[in-house]
Order: C-alpha cells, then structure tokens, then sequence
C-alpha cells in the first residue's frame, strides 16, 4: 500500500509563491523575490525527486482526490490527482527543466523592469502546467491547458510597452483558443457518451469495450488533436509560436519550447486508449507532424533572427513527436519530449546567453566570431547542436531515431513518414549548424559604430554571462549529452529502459520482427548520414566559403523569398480569416447589428416614449376644469357604451 | 302617474346642467353651486326609483346625501371665504397655485 503522496502540495507551492511575489514582491528587494520564485520551484522538484527515489516501493497508478469540485446529477468532477510512469516523466521535466530556467532567469532579467512580476507569471505557470500535468481528469486538466495558455499570454507580452509583444501575446492567446475550442468539444462528446471525465473511468470503460472502433471515439480523437496542435503548435495552428518569441528568452525556452508545447503531446499520449481505437485519427496525428516537421524545418533553414530558427525548430521537433504518437509508439514521443526538453532549453538559454552578450542582439547576420569570447556558452551551445541534430551519443540521436524506426515499422503510418522525418533530420542539420556557424564562427559582422540598444544596460563588446546563467547551461549540456542514455535501443546494446517504463501507463509500440535489429542499425546510420550531409552543406555555406548563400538565394530567388517569408501563411490566414473576420466586425456585428440594432433599437424606444409622451402630456395640463372634462367626456363615453351595449361584455364581464 | 322617465330625464337634464356649469363657469361660488345642482340630480333618481319600487332605503339614501351637502357646504364656504381674503378673487382659473 502506497502512502499518500501529497500530490497536492506539488502545484501548489509555486501557486503560493506566484502570490506572494505577485501581491507584495513590488515592495520587495530583489533578492527576496528571487529567493521565493526558486524555493516555490525548488520544493516541488524535491518532492518529485522523492517520490522518483522511492518509485520501486510505490503501486501505480495512485490517484488523490482531494475534493469533489462540481457534482450534477450523475456527473462529477472532482479535484483529483493521479500519478504513474508517464506523469512521473512529465514531472520531473516541468520541475527540473523549471528550477534550472528559474535560476537562469535571475541572472537574465537581473536589469529588467518588473522583475517581481516576471517571476510571478513563472510560478503560476508551474502552478498550471503542474495541474495539468497531474490531473486525474480532463476537466482538471483543462483548467491547467487554459492556466499556461494565460501564463505564455503574459509572458509573451511582458514587454507589453512594445507594440509587437503585445500584438504577439494577443496572437497566441487568440489561436491558441481555436485549440480549446475542439479541447471543449471532445469533453462534450466524452460526457455525452461516458457521462464522466475522469480519466481512468473513460479509459476502463473503453477497454471494456472491444466493439468500439471508430466511430465517435474518431471525432472525440479528432477534436482532441485540434486542441494538441493549438497548445503544440502544428499545422495549421502553428503560427502562434514563432512570434512568441518576443517573450523574454527564458520564457521561450521554458514555456515555447520544454515544457507547455509538449502538454499536446501529453495529452494525446495521455488519452492514447482513445486513440488507438481510431486508425484515422492516428493518421491524421502522424500526417500533421510528418507535414509539420518538414514544413517548419525549411522555413528555419533561411530565418536570420537567432531566436526564430529556434522557434521554427521547436515547431518542426514536435511535429517528430506527433509522427511518435500518429504510429502508436508513444514512448518514442515521451522520450523525445523528455531529450529535446533538455536540448532545446539549452539551445534557447544559449541563444539567450548570446544575446544577454550582445546586448540585445537577436539577427545573426551581425554575430560571428563569438567562440572565443564566450566559450562557456559555445561549448554547451554546440551540446545542445549536436544533440538535436542527432549525432551519435547525444540524447537526440536515440529519441529521433526511435521515433524513425516505429515509423518506418508501422503498418498505419508507411514509408512516407519516415522518408519525410529523415528528409528533415538533414534540414535540421543544416540550420542549426547554420546558427553554430554564423554565431560562433567566422569574424564579427556587427557593425562598427555601436548601436544604441541598452536594452541590457551593459557596455559594448561581447562578455561571458554572469555563472547564475552558466550553471544550468552546463547542466543542462551534461543532461543533453547524458539524456539519451535511457533509452538506448537493444540494437546498440542497450534496454531501452524508457519504453519499459513507459510501458504500464501508454502500453508499448508492437514487437519489432525477427532480424530487425540490424534494420535499426541501417536506419540509424542512414539518419546519421542524411544528418551529417546536412552538417556538409551549412559547413560549406556557412564557413568554408561565407560568399555562397548570397549567390544562392540570388539563384533561387523565387524559393528563397517563399521560405523566408514563412511560405507568406500569416498573409494567408490575415486573408482568409482575419481581415473577413474583422471586416464583418467592424460592418456587420458593430456598424449593423450593434450601432444599427442594438443601440438604434435603444434610442428608437427611448425617441417612441418620448414623442408619446410630448402627445399625451398635454392632457395633464394641471387645470382642474380640464380634468373634470376629461372626467365628464369619459363617464358619457361610458354611458354611451352601456346604453347601446356594444362592447359591453367585453368591459363588465 | 307620471311615468318614471320623466324624472329621470329631468334628473338628466339637471345633472348635465350641473355639469355644464361645473366646467364653464369661473366664478366658485357658481362653480359651487353646480356640484349641489348636480347632487340634487342624483337625488330625485333616488326618490323616483323609491318612489316607483316602493322601497324606502332610497329614500334614506336622500337624507345621507343631504347630511353630506349641508357638511361640504359649510367647509366649501369657509375654504371660499379664506380664498378670498388671501387672494381677492373668486375666479377659479386665478386660483392656480398647484398647475405644474
């Protein structure tokens, strides 16, 4: 018998402590306020730490009702938690990749306004994101899937003075709400036919019922995947994503890259019994982030501002993930959430530290030649490249290529997938040794005359970061070469002890055939090549010989304007949706129907009642003669009536 | 016998008289004198309906109604009286300090 696990307690400690900063941190010095935002983060992750220590002596899955939240009828929702391997995992992300952020933040915004309030958001959203991850069901977890909608909204646009960052926020939270939308739906439809949200109840319930394929468990899946690739940023919801990063960089790295846009993957690995009763529902998940891998990872390819190709990457890392999940090979995307949670904070905490350098600077077309002046973040950068890109004993490199091997072994998702997924291992090669090469290598192209950009507050020239943002880079480095460690593929020796744990809580992808572990071998060496061709290209155009890409995108022109211009999608939804969706606002719902009806409909009241009024008010002229007349003209008109009878059983019935 | 539609015509007659009165003239002694007219109207319906369904109780109706006038008289005449001392006049339409 477990004991309790106060799984309560783990949300809400950073809740606490996103009120005490956020109620009275204006007030306090920095250093208090830095003090709360890590130890409210900083406890949760010990607890979690414990409960992982202590994981053989625990029976799962565990579930903690901590109290009945709505109850009608037969329905009931209540506040409770659940743990298993799969939460566990989820946890231990949020928490460990959240206190290294933390930390790393309060040497990044050291200079900023409004720091108490920046870590305010940072720990409501570890309060949502650790409710979502631990919810029992899907109403509890929805409320966290709106919290970090609400926390990325505030910290997109915390510098909301602005213009960009402001219309950004507004941008993701906007799209983001097309998601919810179909999140809210797929709830109706499981009350309509569960008649509860709870998680293990839907899913016994679904396992009883072997008869049921398709049908609505497809549109319940389908619903739910527009809720993943709103809050996952996948086509076509994806856009949000890229302009989040107006954000500070500490907050794309936690919020838009490790943490809150893995929560679709979550939740498709989550309700993965639903989903492995609808073929099409899975096809579509494997087809969106087959299409979405490759889509955003060509758009990276030719992006200049650092942050945006990291944007752009995120994007096309969780498409891989979805490719996971669209083959049923779920543990595949959970191990790839788990790596590139860590390579990809790094990459983003690195971008940031190159920043935090130059003082602002975010387009890489004026870095260079930054090796040696910032080799702490140099070398953890070229961790998390190396990571990413897949090369060989780096954590991408077994997550990336499990995820190619189930596809490529899947009956569902065919060649196609992984032909795409390999495809865009090369791209991804290619564009972040573009970033590492234009960054790090080559002479410095800024510009001679220092810009005035004191955005930082620093004196010119690069400098390394202050060690309070080293330390998580270096941990987190360690972590992106180590990471992969636990899920070494049997074909390299290894037991692939993620999949094994993952097992009891997502189920395991079907048994590789007989003979197949020399195919992984080949297809891991396949991707290994496509990843160092791609090495090969960025090297030549990027280092080798610095005067080429110009030439080329002159060549291509045409090509290269599309990508750079992101295939003109934001154009394409301005088109089609916004501009009919506010010209209809503005003429129809506002000039028509709200000026026209609503307030029309108002005054024409107000103009009836009083033109009546002015008619009749000469009868109450105040003259007592007049009154008797009108008295006089009445009571004849009343004996007239009575005395010719007509109408008269109508008035005395 | 004189049929009963005779006094109430001319109870009709009266009353309209009383009522034409009422609105026409200014004077509130006048004015006064109508709203007794028109009393008194009412008053011979009374007695003809008694008169023709041998009942007494509308005669008694009578006598209430005549106890009334004799009160409205003596509080109409003294309220008269101060009006005139206050304003001087005893023209109705002067006496409109309550008109909006």
């Amino acid at each position: 018998m477990t004991s309790s696990l106060h799984l309560w307690l783990i949300p809400l400690v950073p809740f606490a402590g996103f009120l005490v900063n956020g109620l009275l941190g204006r007030r306090f010095p920095k250093a208090l306020v830095t003090a709360v935002a890590l130890i409210a983060t900083l406890i949760p992750f010990l607890q979690v730490a414990n409960i992982a220590l202590h994981y053989s002596s625990l029976t799962l899955p565990y579930t903690e009702r901590v109290a009945t939240w709505i109850a009608a009828g037969g329905f009931h929702a209540d506040f409770a938690f659940a743990f298993d391997q799969l939460t566990l995992i989820m946890l231990l992300v949020v928490t460990g990749v959240g206190f290294l952020i933390h930390i790393y933040s309060a040497g990044y915004m050291a200079e900023e306004e409004g720091y108490w309030l920046f870590f305010a958001y940072l720990n409501l959203f570890m309060f949502f994101m650790l409710t979502l991850v631990l919810a029992e069901n899907f109403l509890l977890m929805f409320v966290g899937w709106e919290g970090v909608g609400l926390a990325s909204y505030l910290l997109i646009g915390f510098y909301f003075a602005k213009d960009s960052a402001a219309k950004a926020g507004k941008k993701a939270f906007v799209v983001n709400r097309i998601g919810d939308f179909g999140f809210l739906l797929a709830m109706f439809l499981l009350i309509a036919h569960f008649g509860t949200l709870s998680f293990s109840e839907v899913f016994s319930q679904v396992a009883q019922h072997p008869e049921w394929q398709g049908g609505f468990l497809t549109a319940i899946a389908l619903f739910l995947v527009l809720g993943a690739t709103g809050k996952s940023a996948q086509i076509p919801l994806y856009v949000w994503l890229p302009d989040a990063m107006e954000g500070p960089t500490p907050v794309s790295a936690l919020i838009h890259a490790a943490t809150m846009v893995t929560a679709g993957v979550y939740m498709v690995a989550r309700t993965h019994s639903i989903f492995d009763r609808s073929p099409f529902a899975l096809s579509t998940v494997g087809i969106i982030g087959a299409a979405t891998a490759f889509f955003a990872a060509t758009i990276g390819l030719v992006q200049t501002d650092i942050k945006r190709v990291l944007a752009y990457s995120t994007v096309s890392q969780l498409g891989y993930m979805f490719m996971a999940c669209g083959v049923t090979a779920y543990s595949a995307g959970i191990f790839h959430l788990l790596t590139h949670a860590f390579f990809k904070a790094l990459l983003f905490l690195a971008a940031g530290s190159v920043i935090h350098a130059l003082s602002g600077e975010q387009d890489m077309r004026v870095m260079g030649g930054l090796r040696k002046k910032i080799p702490i973040t140099f070398w953890t950068m070229t961790a998390a490249v190396l990571a990413i890109t897949g090369a060989p004993g780096f954590a991408g490199f077994f997550s990336k290529d499990e995820i190619l091997y189930q596809d490529f072994l899947s009956p569902h998702g065919g060649k196609i997938i992984w032909l795409v997924g390999l495809i865009t291992v090369g791209l991804t090669a290619f564009y972040m040794f573009r970033l590492w090469y234009l960054t790090f290598f080559g002479e410095s192209r800024a510009p001679k005359v220092a810009h005035d950009d004191h955005s930082h507050g620093h004196s010119h020239g690069a400098h390394e970061s202050p060690w309070i943002m080293l330390v998580p880079l270096i941990i987190l480095a360690i972590l992106s070469l180590i990471g992969g460690w636990v899920g070494v593929p049997s074909a390299l020796g290894g037991h692939n002890e993620i999949q094994h744990f993952l097992s009891p809580a997502i189920g395991a992808p079907q048994e590789a055939a007989e003979g197949s572990r020399s195919l992984e071998l080949l297809l891991a060496a396949v991707s290994v090549a496509v990843g160092a061709i791609g090495w090969f290209f960025a090297h030549l155009l990027y280092f080798a010989k610095p005067e080429l890409p110009a030439q080329l995108a002159a060549k291509v022109r045409g090509l290269y304007s599309l990508l750079l211009n992101k295939y003109w999608v934001d154009e394409f939804y301005g088109a089609i949706v916004v501009t009919p969706l506010l010209l209809v606002s503005r003429y129809v719902l506002k000039g028509l129907f709200d000026t026209g009806v609503i307030t029309g409909g108002g005054l024409a009241a107000g103009y009836a009642t009083q033109g009546l009024g002015s008619l009749v008010q000469r009868v109450q002229s105040g003259n007592i003669r007049s009154y008797a007349g009108w008295l006089a003209l009445g009571a004849a008109a009343l004996l007239l009536l009575t005395y010719f009878g007509f109408g008269t059983h109508l008035l005395f019935r | 016998m004189v049929p009963i539609a005779y006094y109430l015509v001319l109870s009709a007659i009266l009353f309209s008289i009383g009522v034409a009165a009422f609105l026409i003239k200014r004077n509130i002694i006048t004015v006064f004198m109508s709203i007794e007219l028109m009393l008194n109207a009412v008053n011979l319906t009374f007695v003809a309906f008694a008169h023709q369904w041998h009942r007494v109780s509308g005669q008694i109706f009578v006598f209430f109604v005549m106890v009334v006038a004799a009160a409205e008289a003596a509080v109409g005449l003294a309220i008269i009286i101060a009006i005139f001392r206050t304003r001087h006049t005893l023209d109705v339409d002067q006496v409109d300090l309550m008109k909006l």
